[in-house]
């Protein structure tokens, strides 16, 4: 029986693998064939796209940087997905939490090292904070997390938007920005001619801290078990809704950070003026990551890659940036289509059955 | 004070309203089928940048609104095509969508006016605003109704041909069995996919009026994510108007009353912030009120069961 669940698993894996690679492949056909119609130079456009990113060092580190925030949002949707909540409220604790890491930076004076850990703390409770809220919601009125959750980032945008602008906005800096942040809040760079910054360590470190919680602690695995089957979860005696409360916390704090990271790693003020693009692509790496922490960053560098890719043609080329989201959208739905290749997988079945015996 | 009870707000209200609305007809009729259509937002703001471009190209109203049909019926058709065919997770396909459309419509706005931002450079057509004989004439009253845009009357006649075609129509009554219980209605020999699919593109077609309304009689332009959460705001009035054509007019008309009361606020001082979250902030303590108030009706229904089997016993 062990012999032939293992013969399943691998057809299985290998089945999803070349899923995975064919919603890629179609994915880029649409992007490539976009291009085709649109563009005057199609192949520079095309040479932009999939070269661009790894035509310089500096653009190599711009791929790491982007990877950044993508790793921690993607770890946050993992986390709040798998409890099979569709909370889309990391997008509004990015914001918050860069809000708010801007504001512990710029009003506690605090020592080198401890000042952006501090930041970052605080940034995580808010971010937790406004991902709990649709769940809060939901376990007690029963109200859809997603429609909740996706105002909520209204509101968490304003409120970020209002409290920088009209409390630490700097006069002098010549556009919609806050003071300078003190150089003890700065996250270092690390990579001369780059901006790849301490927040690499943390992001790693939150991957590791993030596979050992779902994968090796009791609280990791009713989250799982919730996510798989609720009524299962709480007939063997999981309280779902402690699980659900704090899944959702735990990604709003991730997400926190990612504000907390960006902010005070990539920048030297609060510039943001609105929602950053790469907000809502957390859906994407988790979606990609297969909602596993240790894929969750593999799935983040190839659509930093492509990010970097896409503004590196947007600037040499007459194609524009916001094609990625066409990408995105692709990769997403079809990863999602469970019947997709479905008389595939049948196929692969048959052969694994027939050439072992 | 601020005085709410002008014909000039009340206007503004049903002005503010006309997109909910419509977007919330839409939603009706998904749920009543059993399917949610969390891509309204995506189809609206398609609708909105189709209806721009090609009314603009082409000179004509007509055929400006029937390409902003084509380009939401498209998205509405990849949902239920992926949705349907492809078991797509309805939920994550719908926000799929609404991230394509977001930078989509950007992105086919640049390739094809060279604007980005607006459609600045795009001459196009708006839907026009007419005045109702008769009722124009009556002091406030006639303030209030008459004079709207033609959409507006549109999204009112919507609500009552949703209800007919719900309630009045085989239709409607295939698509609400299959919302009740795609099972039995699949025993009796009705294909639960295609009701399904015929449900998502119907709505397809009511939210692109939506949109429609957005860029060609809101504004006269098509803008970056101009739908703005419109589409979700829809389906919270569904859910709150538990999918009743006339239930979720009253609450669309609740969401539009509150928006109208936020732009009430721009001239009292308060920070432009605050007044772009009463949307929001109004949505999500409507579907709260609305939750309570549903256990409550839940938990009464309950005592009364009791109740009966007791007195029987």
């Amino acid at each position: 029986m062990l012999k032939q669940w293992l013969k399943k698993q691998s057809v299985d894996s290998k089945f999803e693998t070349l899923r995975f690679s064919v919603a890629i492949i179609i994915a880029l056909l649409v992007a490539f064939g976009l291009i085709l119609l649109v563009s005057k130079e199609p192949f520079e456009a095309l040479r932009h796209l999939f070269l661009g990113p790894i035509s310089k060092f500096r653009k190599i580190g711009n791929v790491v940087e982007t990877a950044i925030p993508l790793t921690f949002l993607g770890l946050s949707v993992s986390v709040m997905f798998s409890a099979n909540q569709f909370n889309m409220g990391s997008s509004g604790a990015l914001f918050m939490g860069g809000t708010v890491a801007a504001i512990v930076g710029l009003t506690l004076p605090l020592p080198t090292g401890i000042h952006p850990l501090v930041a970052l703390l605080f940034a995580g409770v808010v971010g937790g904070i406004i991902t709990s809220i649709p769940a809060i919601i939901k376990l007690k009125w029963n109200a859809s997390e997603l429609v909740s959750s996706l105002m909520l980032n209204f509101v968490a945008l304003n409120l970020g938007l209002y409290l920088i602008m009209n409390h630490f906005r700097d006069p002098d800096a010549g556009t919609l920005a806050s003071f300078k942040f003190p150089a003890t809040a700065l996250l270092p760079t690390l990579v001369k001619g780059t901006r790849i910054h301490f927040g690499i360590f943390i992001v790693i470190l939150m991957v590791i801290v993030i596979w050992l919680f779902l994968a090796k602690t009791k609280w990791g695995y009713a989250l799982r078990m919730t996510g798989m089957n609720m009524n299962f979860a709480k007939y063997s005696g999981i309280s779902t809704a402690a699980v659900i409360l704090y899944s959702q916390f735990i990604g709003g704090f991730l997400a926190g950070m990612a504000g907390a990271v960006e902010v005070l790693g990539m920048y030297d003020r609060f510039r943001w003026q609105m929602m950053p693009t790469y907000a809502f692509d957390g859906v994407i790496v988790a979606v990609l990551g297969k909602r596993n922490p240790i894929f969750v960053p593999v799935a983040a560098i190839l659509l930093a890659y492509i990010r970097v890719g896409a503004d590196t043609m947007s600037v040499n080329s007459d194609v524009s940036y916001e094609m990625i989201s066409i990408i995105q959208g692709f990769i997403i739905i079809m990863i999602a289509a469970n019947a997709f290749l479905k008389h595939y997988r049948q196929k692969m079945v048959v052969k694994e059955a027939t050439s072992h015996d | 004070m601020i005085n709410l009870l002008t014909p000039e707000f009340l206007f503004t209200v049903i002005r503010v309203t006309t997109p909910i609305l419509l977007a919330a007809m839409a939603a009706v009729i998904c749920n009543k089928a059993g399917v949610v259509n969390i891509a309204l937002e995506g189809i609206m703001l398609t609708s909105a940048l189709t209806g721009v471009l090609i009314s603009g190209f082409t000179q004509n109203l007509w055929l400006g609104a029937l390409g902003g049909i084509v380009g939401g019926v498209f998205i509405a058709f990849l949902l239920a095509y992926f949705a349907l065919y492809l078991k797509t997770d309805i939920i994550l396909g719908g926000i799929a969508l609404n991230l394509l459309t977001v930078g989509g419509t950007v992105f086919v706005m640049f390739a094809i006016t060279g604007d980005k931002g607006a459609t600045n450079s795009v001459r196009s057509l708006q839907f026009p605003s007419i005045n109702i004989p008769f009722i124009q004439d009556i002091p406030i009253i006639g303030q209030m109704l008459s004079g709207h845009n033609l959409l507006t009357y549109l999204a009112i006649v919507m609500v009552f041909l949703v209800y007919f075609l719900l309630y009045k129509t085989t239709f409607g009554l295939r698509l609400r069995a299959v919302g009740e219980n795609p099972d039995a209605a699949s025993s009796v020999g009705i294909d639960v996919n295609r009701i399904q699919l015929y449900a998502l593109l119907l709505s397809g077609v009511i939210a692109s009026f939506g949109g429609m309304y957005m860029s060609m009689a809101y504004l006269k332009v098509f803008t970056t994510n101009m739908v703005a959460g419109r589409g979700y705001i829809a389906l919270a009035a569904a859910a709150m108007g538990q999918a009743n054509p006339v239930g979720t007019s009253i609450a669309s008309l609740l969401f539009g009353f509150m928006e109208s009361f936020g732009y009430q606020l721009q001239s009292r001082g308060i920070p432009s912030q605050f007044i772009n979250m009463v949307p929001y902030v109004s949505t999500i303590i409507g579907l709260v009120l609305y939750a309570q108030y549903r256990q409550r009706q839940i938990a009464k229904k309950k005592i009364q069961k009791i109740h009966e089997e007791e007195v029987k016993a």
